[in-house]
């Protein structure tokens, strides 16, 4: 669902803040410290902001980035072609599924496009996987598409400092 | 997996540290400390250990997980490319290097009726802004002629927060937190 309250307003310091804090954190015994010589405020003044953006839901946490295949999970694209007047119905049934873990209705910007609803499955183990696409062919009666990943580009982390 | 790692094996203690920081750290000047006083280990040894969990690819990276929506993106699209085998390593490298592209994939295509290959996520303003950017990203295609789709999501029906382990640090989903970099 589209948010239409306006964004909130980020001073020059808390942008900077969220630009690098994107790329990395330091691991050390005084990480919050560290950041705040480099932003060249207090560590007080630091954890307040941080505290503060929180608070404003401009970020979820600090924390790791898994990664999911290292630990031996399994993970996925999947996508259905969803009659428009079964929407609803169908969602209830894919999102009942507790490794369904992201589902977004999707659309062409000027076409009608193949697949409509996309969502990602996760699991513990990769025999996991094919078991929930099954599992939601036969509730929902419709193909679905596994997308798995062949390859990852990756992204260079971008600073602008 | 990574193939340029050598296979990490993630030991009980790693699962332990793993599960105690998925919520993230806390806004405390000493975070790690208190992260291993939940699980009675010592500073030092948890710094260690996420150090080790990074270097051997675990961890991707440490970092500040963003909402894209409050931070004024409100629009995202994933764009779709059909693109030849030899186009593929190319084109994927170019578009990784563009900042507004926040996620890259090669995937597998469900052919004939569904030939892309290749993923890109791009973030954006509004949808005006999304397409610019992907007219910019469609520049570097091999030929003009490239066949893709550029696929808004116009609903979120779910997006359940990252929660890779439960109490006894099994691990319990793998939901693909999402790695955008969002210039700000």
């Amino acid at each position: 669902m589209r948010r239409t309250e306006p964004a909130p307003v980020l001073d020059s310091i808390n942008r900077n803040l969220i630009n690098m804090l994107q790329g990395g954190f330091p691991i050390s015994q005084s990480p919050y410290q560290e950041i705040a010589n480099r932003v060249g405020i207090s560590e007080d003044e630091l954890l307040w902001r941080l505290e503060v953006m929180k608070t404003d839901g401009i970020y979820s946490r600090f924390g790791p980035l898994y990664n999911a295949e290292a630990l031996g999970g399994a993970v996925t694209l999947a996508a259905l072609a969803v009659p428009e007047k079964e929407y609803e119905q169908i969602t209830e049934l894919v999102n009942a599924h507790e490794e369904v873990a992201h589902n977004y209705l999707r659309t062409h910007h000027h076409t009608p496009t193949l697949f409509n609803m996309w969502f990602v499955i996760s699991t513990e183990t990769r025999e996991e996987i094919d078991t929930v696409i099954e599992q939601i062919e036969t509730e929902t009666g419709l193909k679905v598409h596994n997308m798995p990943k062949q390859k990852e580009y990756f992204l260079e982390l971008k600073f602008t400092l | 997996m990574n193939k340029d790692l050598p296979h990490y094996v993630v030991t009980e203690r790693d699962r332990e540290v793993l599960a105690a920081i998925q919520g993230g750290l806390p806004l405390d000047p000493h975070p790690y400390a208190v992260i291993g006083r939940t699980i009675g280990m010592g500073e030092s040894e948890v710094i260690e250990c996420i150090k080790t969990l990074q270097q051997n690819g675990i961890i991707r990276r440490m970092g500040v997980i963003v909402h894209h929506r409050p931070l004024g993106y409100q629009a995202n699209a994933m764009v779709v490319w059909n693109l030849a085998d030899n186009e593929l390593e190319i084109f994927g490298k170019q578009a990784s290097k563009l900042d507004f592209v926040t996620l890259c994939y090669q995937r597998r295509p469900h052919l004939p009726r569904w030939p892309y290959t290749l993923y890109t996520m791009i973030h954006g303003k509004d949808r005006e802004s999304v397409l610019e950017r992907v007219e910019t990203l469609r520049s570097l295609a091999p030929t003009d002629k490239v066949d893709f789709q550029v696929l808004f999501s116009s609903r979120r029906f779910k997006q359940q927060g990252a929660r890779y382990f439960n109490r006894k640090q099994q691990l319990l989903t793998t939901a693909a937190t999402q790695q955008s970099h969002f210039t700000l």
